[in-house]
């Protein structure tokens, strides 16, 4: 299991269009993966209803997981994206 | 009734002929479902299509683009596909089971409030669209009139927004609020717009209506001059009741003295001068009015060579502004001449302040300087905490203050403007700075020094108005934001602005 925490900088938080381009990242990597908030609530990133009703602020760390090959190229670049805004 | 009341989008008002946008055609009533397969298929089938529609849509690089793109997401979004095709499983037919999959997020959306119920709307206009797919039924494009109009809808969805052309001086929808699609690219668009007005739809077609955005109202008839884009006034700054507050720009290249003057701005509150030595110029565009140069802020964002220290630990916290033009005030010598020669030539009332003052030694050190070069209105940037909280002393040695609200966040809340992660902390209006700049008004008050702002927050249409109540004498700001802040300080007496800065105090 692949892990890794980041913040979200975008400043409207993970929502429009940091949200879409997250979701078609995480489409693009092939594998499933979750995004866990700080209070624990976790959303299937490859949907992008669970990830905006997830309502992640700008600002807010939240945590990614994955599992499988390249498991943690992928968060890499799905953490990069969130960290970059 | 001559007047029609909504949620207002803008400052704009605008007037024209009404264009209805048609209700969505009602849908033949549902068929028996046919085999789970055939439903399945049919499902699937329709949310892809609309996802095709929705991208079709999209002109590359707008801000629409964007929008419709996620919307286009959702529409294909696995959970939901997943919950569709498990509703068919159990005997619905395709249309039925996408509404109802539909109507299942809508609510956890709605129930969120805010933002997350804007996104209701997404979803019904998806819903909308795949029913027509499941019915066979196309639905009608939006009316392309080729003359200029004002457009009347139930609601705007991201895909009706996409294709608005320049033909449209003003929206009118019946639902609809402030974060919704229709609202944000009101704005974008730079349109005046008037959403949730529930008697939109008793409008007609060929209507002549106007739009007043800052008043969230539908008038009957035309109430405006009839050039489409009413030209900004450039009358002085005005609090509602008469109470005056200076609107200056801030300059950091001679290109834009041209905007500052079109605005109308009321002289100059900053003029940046890192990259910018054209003092003559600058002087000359604004006679008898006040320039207020702020001599180099080296240090920090801002290296210079010559005057930084390249290997400092903390920049933002290092040998900058005032500081390094005392370890090396002929430096400082230098730049006041040149002012004071400029300034000899031109009728502008030329004021000089120093950057980042932490202690008011610097600021007596300061003031001695720039009356030794002939320059007798020297004043302080506040930026730093330790001013603001001792501005009696640090005002008592200068003529005026501006605060540098930028900078001001940034020590207060010891959060570094440049981290974009911490970005959210850049807030002007966090309670802690509110306070400093009270107590920086405040000793201005007690001293008759003139107290200005000329970061950010001054730019605000409603920060600004918050910036008076606490006993702000002049905002400075880029010159694109005169006419907006101009506007809303019109809005609101003196008293208002004073009880709207006694709250937030609280």
């Amino acid at each position: 299991m692949a892990e890794r925490r980041v913040v979200v900088t975008s400043a409207v938080g993970l929502h429009a269009r940091p949200a879409a381009v997250f979701v078609t990242a995480v489409a693009k990597a092939g594998l499933p993966v979750t995004l866990t908030r700080h209070d624990g609530r976790t959303a299937d990133a490859r949907s992008i209803l669970a990830v905006v009703t997830l309502d992640v602020k700008c600002g807010d760390e939240v945590l990614l997981r994955a599992e499988g090959d390249g498991a943690d190229a992928a968060l890499d670049g799905l953490a990069e994206l969130l960290a970059n805004g | 009734m001559a007047e029609l009341r909504g949620t207002g989008v803008g400052r704009g008002v605008a007037a024209g002929r009404v264009v209805r946008l048609p209700d969505p055609p009602r849908l033949p009533p549902e068929t028996e479902p046919g085999s789970v397969e055939a439903e399945r298929d049919l499902a699937v089938h329709a949310l892809s299509e609309v996802a095709s529609q929705l991208r079709a849509l999209a002109r590359p690089g707008t801000e629409a683009a964007a929008i419709l793109e996620a919307q286009a997401l959702m529409a294909t979004d696995p959970a939901l596909v997943d919950e569709v095709l498990s509703i068919v499983e159990s005997g619905s037919g395709a249309r039925q089971a996408i509404i109802s999959a539909l109507n299942g997020y809508a609510q956890g959306l709605s129930e969120a409030g805010g933002y997350l119920a804007a996104r209701v709307a997404d979803l019904q206009d998806i819903g909308r669209r795949a029913a027509a797919v499941c019915a066979g039924i196309s639905l009608p494009p939006l009316p392309r009139p080729g003359h200029p109009y004002v457009l009347v809808a139930r609601e705007l969805a991201p895909a009706d927004m996409a294709v608005l052309d320049d033909h449209v001086l003003a929206l009118i929808t019946a639902e609809g609020g402030p974060t919704s699609h229709a609202a944000i690219l009101a704005r974008g668009m730079g349109i005046p717009a008037v959403l949730g007005c529930a008697e939109a739809l008793t409008l007609t077609d060929g209507q002549l209506v106007t739009v007043d955005a800052a008043r969230g109202l539908v008038l009957l008839g035309r109430h405006v001059a009839a050039t489409p884009g009413k030209a900004p006034s450039t009358a002085p700054g005005r609090t509602a009741d008469g109470h005056q507050v200076l609107l200056q720009a801030n300059i950091g290249s001679p290109e834009d003295i041209a905007a500052a003057l079109e605005a109308g701005a009321e002289g100059v509150g900053l003029m940046r001068t890192e990259f910018c030595d054209s003092y003559a110029e600058v002087f000359q565009a604004f006679p008898g009015y006040r320039v207020t140069v702020r001599v180099f802020d080296a240090g920090s964002d801002k290296p210079l060579p010559g005057l930084s220290n390249g290997r400092e630990p903390n920049p933002a916290l290092g040998m900058r502004g005032v500081r390094a033009l005392r370890a090396n005030p002929e430096i400082l010598d230098a730049q006041l001449r040149a002012i004071a020669d400029a300034a000899a030539g031109a009728s502008a009332h030329v004021w000089v302040m120093a950057p980042m003052v932490s202690h008011h030694d610097e600021a007596a050190w300061f003031a001695r300087r720039a009356a030794s070069h002939g320059l007798p209105t020297a004043g302080v940037m506040i930026e730093v905490p330790s001013a603001a909280l001792t501005a009696r002393e640090v005002l008592s040695h200068v003529h005026f203050a501006s605060i540098g609200t930028n900078d001001l966040t940034q020590f207060t809340l010891a959060a570094d403007r440049q981290l974009g992660a911490l970005a959210h902390l850049q807030d002007p209006e966090h309670p802690a700075v509110l306070h400093l700049i009270a107590q920086v008004c405040q000793a201005g008050a007690a001293l008759a020094r003139p107290v200005g702002v000329c970061g950010e927050a001054a730019a605000d249409p409603r920060l600004a108005c918050l910036l008076v109540g606490l006993g702000v004498t002049s905002l400075s700001m880029a010159p694109g934001a005169i006419a907006e802040v101009r506007e809303e300080l019109l809005r609101y007496t003196l008293d208002q602005c004073r009880a709207m800065a006694r709250s937030t105090l609280e």
